[in-house]
């Protein structure tokens, strides 16, 4: 039997929940054991590879690159996995929202906003699954280490994610 | 606005036997009426003719309405009068003349085939005038009520017409008083609902402003009837010549001895008072509206206990449509039997409808209760500018009927087995260049700003509605938000607390049950087959 | 005091006469999820996450301001009511900007607990991320209208039981704000009296206190209107 091929994706988050993933330590390996880790911002992978089976995409949708990677993470895995409150819920990234996009720009670059050589912000930073479609959430800012263990063990086991309600809050 | 008040003038025929009437209701002067009167006034002053004003006559779209009454000859009706045609239509029938130009048909169907109930004398007396009502017959009813009538009598008269609540929710108006009648308390209060928020609704605003004393009339005999001194009528704010009618025969009647205290010598007196909203469409929910009139914020309350049991300061409260007023009157004058005779079983009397939108005539009808639609349209003309789409019942709280049940019987549950409901009267009628989709956001839209705010079903779910809608008219949806469009309806309808909530959806599923072919194309081609929505957007989904 | 008895979800329990069927389930071991309802208030029957089905009904009631009949049936947990009470949650997190992470009373909230506990991992409806304010020139308090959940329960506290009302609503629908006195700052209010309990009130992150981790509930205040009542 082949094994499970994992991805992990850093779209518009703080990078927390990576740390988080991280912070599983020693546990970390073990899930590593059971699967193939093909693509993350852990690792020196430069493109997104076919046939993934479990992506876990932390952040949310805030620019037209976070867009068209959601695209592809889409069409490439086969179980999309929110990870955290960003990709869930917009969470901080989404905190720009009710200023709206001009005057966030203005607020953060003056007079001068970027040209070209940077990733066009959308008008809006929205969570993952208003983008594409997904199959699991993973709620938390960021979601603890322990909480992350418990849902890759169902999935990496074939089985759907069902996590107890203290688990899945949000913050 | 400062309108003209008609001086009072004798509704008699005199001089040269010809008596000119002047519609004065708000859509007539605002398409001038008050010019002809003036015109006709100056030219003539009182002599040899009688130019008097009045209520609306009926086709409202037509207007300046004017009539000519001259002994021996048929009544005519002048639409679109100037002040210039009129006095010309004038002096040619001061020479023995009837001139064409202007005069709608002896038998013109909007005003030959009404049949006229409450409306009975909107159009003919002088609303600013006591007396020009009690010629008609004005307060007679009232007399004969605290004259020979128990007040046990009358709940039972209202009872055995049958008559049911014509704002909106057809509950038997006769259990209703009986319920306040009997409840205990030392004061009581009577309640006119003069809101009418509906788009499209302007029956009550008609009755109001053409035969004020119709309503004082219902209100008094209420009033009496569950043994309540007090009254109040609550105008919507946007009714400006309705509320000032009203006040002006407020003091006229109590001047009278027909209001107030020691009514017509009998004992029992009666004060009604004025309230008027604030813009609020929520106000025209019945706990929404007590709460306004004893000055708190208008939004509604849980029921029970129902305005009957506990309503304004506590006390019950009985709270009427008015047009349920206007029906009581003509119930005591003639007898309950003489009521259920008109309309269908189960369905009694009459019902004014305001009908707008594609139709040739737009204007207030009253016809008997289950009429079928098809007669109305015709009653108006028939569509205009297309064919006949559809027709909206019950405004933002109503459903459409589609053109496969043109002749449905216009009553309360022929309305409600099609997803649609009677509602206050208001007759909406769409042609063929009409989109539903967007109709359907029109109204969500109307019910997101209208929302009171106060529960949550329907202050969020209004607002998404609302998105989910406008995403389909920008060709921005996915079936996926059909679905949970319709999913947001039904739980937004079974969750609210009050009826604007619970019915907020309606407009959306009753477009989707007739026509959701029409939201597909929106969704699966990016096309709107009637070429309103702008399909601006590009899809933001993959 | 009089008695009734009725069924709540299949078992048998008996009530006072005039009590809500939310206090007969709670202390029949049935639990209903509340938001706007705070023992010792008036019901208000508006966030509706307490609805229940009473059979011959046609639709469901609020649990804590419908009263408790002789011989109704209840039931407090159907799949048509998780839905509902779902939906109105997502509803209340979509409506203005719930960032718990970065939120006064994260882990002590009862919207994100009630959320959780229904099992809600996302939010299915639009963000619509409104800018809702913030007021923070109380001496010693704030409110943040992107966390208000319009509950009234703060409106309410400072009316009944303070007497103060320096809370009220302004506009309606979306546009609904919780606003103080005449729609003035706070800290200008001639009319709080600065007793907090709007803040103990408040089940969100709406009303918080400056400079010191929140504490909400620590205040009876099914006690306090009960002193309230008997003084009057
Ligand atoms: C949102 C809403 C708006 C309403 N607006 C009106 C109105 O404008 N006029 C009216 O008579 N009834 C209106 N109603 C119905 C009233 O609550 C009430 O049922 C009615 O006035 C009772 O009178 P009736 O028994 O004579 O019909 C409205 C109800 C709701 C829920
Ligand atoms: S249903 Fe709408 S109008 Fe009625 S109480 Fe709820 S928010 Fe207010
Ligand atoms: S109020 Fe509650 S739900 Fe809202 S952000 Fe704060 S903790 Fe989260
Ligand atoms: S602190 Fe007390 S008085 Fe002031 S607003 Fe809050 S409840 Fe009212
Ligand atoms: S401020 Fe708090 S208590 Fe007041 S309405 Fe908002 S959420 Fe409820
Ligand atoms: S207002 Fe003149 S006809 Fe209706
Ligand atoms: S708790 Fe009952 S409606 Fe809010």
């Amino acid at each position: 039997m082949t094994r499970p091929r994992l991805a992990t994706v850093w779209l518009s988050g703080c990078s927390g929940c990576h740390m988080s993933l991280l912070n599983l330590h020693g546990d970390l390996l073990g899930v590593l054991e059971q699967c193939d880790l093909v693509y993350s911002p852990l690792a020196d992978i430069k493109e997104y590879p076919h046939g993934v089976d479990i992506v876990l995409v932390e952040g949310a949708v805030a620019n037209e690159d976070n867009r068209e990677m959601a695209g592809i993470i889409r069409r490439r895995s086969a179980c999309v996995v929110s990870l955290g409150d960003c990709a869930v819920n917009g969470n901080v990234s989404a905190l720009r929202n009710p200023s709206g996009l001009a005057a966030t720009l203005g607020r953060v670059y003056g007079e001068a906003p970027p040209g070209h050589d940077v990733a066009q912000l959308l008008p809006r930073a929205v969570p993952l699954h208003q983008v594409i479609g997904v199959d699991a959430f993973l709620p938390g800012c960021p979601p603890a280490p322990e909480r992350i263990r418990r849902l890759l063990t169902c999935l990496l086991q074939g089985q759907p994610a069902g996590l107890p309600p203290e688990m899945i809050s949000f913050g | 606005m400062k309108t003209p008040e008609p001086k009072n003038e004798k509704p008699t025929v005199c001089g040269g036997g010809l008596k000119i009437s002047v519609c004065l209701g708000s859509p007539c002067l605002a398409s001038g009426a008050e010019g002809v009167l003036r015109a006709l006034r100056e030219a003539w002053g009182e002599k040899p003719i009688a130019v008097i004003g009045t209520g609306c006559m009926g086709p409202c779209s037509r207007g300046p309405m004017i009539r000519i009454e001259r002994d021996g000859y048929p009544t005519a009706y002048y639409e679109r009068m100037t002040p210039q045609a009129a006095c010309t239509t004038v002096a040619a029938y001061l020479a023995g003349a009837a001139p064409e130009q202007g005069r709608l048909a002896p038998d013109f169907p909007f005003i030959a085939l009404q049949t006229r109930v409450v409306l009975e004398q909107c159009g003919r007396i002088d609303p600013c005038d006591l007396n020009s009502a009690r010629a008609a017959g004005g307060y007679r009813a009232l007399a004969h009520a605290i004259g020979k009538m128990t007040p046990e009598q009358i709940c039972c008269e209202i009872g055995a017409s049958g008559l049911r609540g014509r704002g909106g929710g057809g509950y038997p108006t006769g259990t209703k008083w009986e319920l306040v009648r009997a409840a205990s308390g030392r004061r009581k209060y009577v309640v006119a609902n003069g809101d009418e928020g509906d788009p499209g609704a302007f029956m009550d605003r008609t009755l109001m402003e053409s035969d004020p004393h119709r309503l004082l009339e219902g209100m008094a005999i209420a009033g009496y009837a569950v043994g309540a001194r007090d009254g109040f009528i609550f105008v919507r704010g946007e009714y400006p010549l309705a509320a000032q009618r009203l006040g002006a025969a407020i003091v006229d009647a109590g001047k009278a001895g027909l209001l107030g205290r020691n009514i017509l010598g009998s004992g029992f007196s009666f004060r009604i008072r004025l309230r008027i909203g604030a813009g609020a469409f929520v106000c025209g929910e019945e706990t929404a509206l007590m709460a306004s009139v004893m000055g708190r914020r208008g939004q509604p309350v849980i029921r029970p206990p129902y305005p009957a049991q506990r309503g304004l300061w506590g006390s019950s409260t009985l709270i009427n449509n008015v047009e349920t007023f206007g029906c009581i009157a003509p119930i005591i004058r003639n007898g309950a039997a003489w009521f259920r005779s008109v309309g269908t079983p189960g369905n009694s009397g009459t019902k004014v409808f305001s009908i707008s939108g594609d139709v040739a005539t737009e204007g207030v009808l009253e016809v008997p209760l289950g009429t079928p639609l098809r007669e109305l349209l015709a009653m108006a003309g028939g569509v205009s500018g297309g064919s006949f789409k559809a027709a909206q019942t019950g405004g933002a709280s109503g459903g459409c009927i589609p053109a496969s049940h043109m002749d449905v019987p216009v009553d309360y549950e022929s309305l409600k087995g099609l997803g649609t409901i009677m509602g206050s009267g208001g007759l909406i009628v769409m042609n063929d260049q009409r989109c539903m989709t967007d109709v359907a956001r029109f109204f969500m839209h109307f019910c997101q700003d209208e929302s009171c705010g106060k529960c949550a079903p329907c202050r969020t779910g209004t607002q998404q509605a609302a998105r989910l809608l406008d995403r389909i008219a920008a060709g921005e949806a996915t079936s996926d938000d059909i679905s949970q469009l319709e999913q947001l309806c039904r739980f937004m309808r079974e969750t609210s607390l009050c009826g604007l909530g619970m019915a907020a959806p309606t407009p959306v599923l009753s477009t989707l049950r007739w026509f959701r072919e029409e939201y597909e194309n929106h969704v699966r081609d990016r096309r709107c087959p009637a070429g309103v929505c702008a399909m601006e957007g590009t899809p933001c989904r993959d | 005091m009089p008695r009734l008895t009725l069924t709540i979800n299949n078992r048998s329990v008996s009530a006072r006469r005039g009590e809500s069927i939310l206090s007969a389930a709670r202390r029949s071991g049935s639990d209903i999820p509340t938001l706007c309802n705070l023992g010792g208030l008036i019901p208000a029957g508006a966030c509706r996450v307490c609805l229940v089905e009473v059979a011959g009904y046609p639709r469901p009631v609020p649990a804590c301001a419908t009263r408790a009949e002789q011989g109704m049936v209840v039931t407090t947990d159907t799949e048509r009511l998780t839905a509902a009470r779902r939906m109105i949650v997502e509803l209340l997190l979509a409506e203005r900007n719930h960032s718990c992470a970065v939120c006064v009373m994260n882990q002590h909230c009862q919207l994100q607990d009630l959320a959780a506990r229904l099992g809600i991992d996302h939010v299915r409806f639009a963000f619509i991320s409104p800018l809702a304010g913030v007021d923070i020139s109380h001496e010693r308090f704030g409110i943040d209208h992107n966390r208000c959940i319009l509950c009234r329960r703060c409106v309410r506290v400072c009316d009944e039981i303070e007497g103060a009302h320096t809370w009220d609503v302004d506009g309606r629908g979306a546009a609904s704000r919780i606003i103080c006195d005449l729609a003035q700052p706070w800290g200008t209010s001639a009319t709080c009296t600065g007793c907090g309990k709007c803040v103990q009130a408040c089940p969100t992150g709406a009303l918080f206190e400056k400079d010191a981790p929140t504490k909400k509930a620590t205040i009876d205040m099914e006690r306090l209107s009960e002193w309230r009542r008997s003084r009057k």
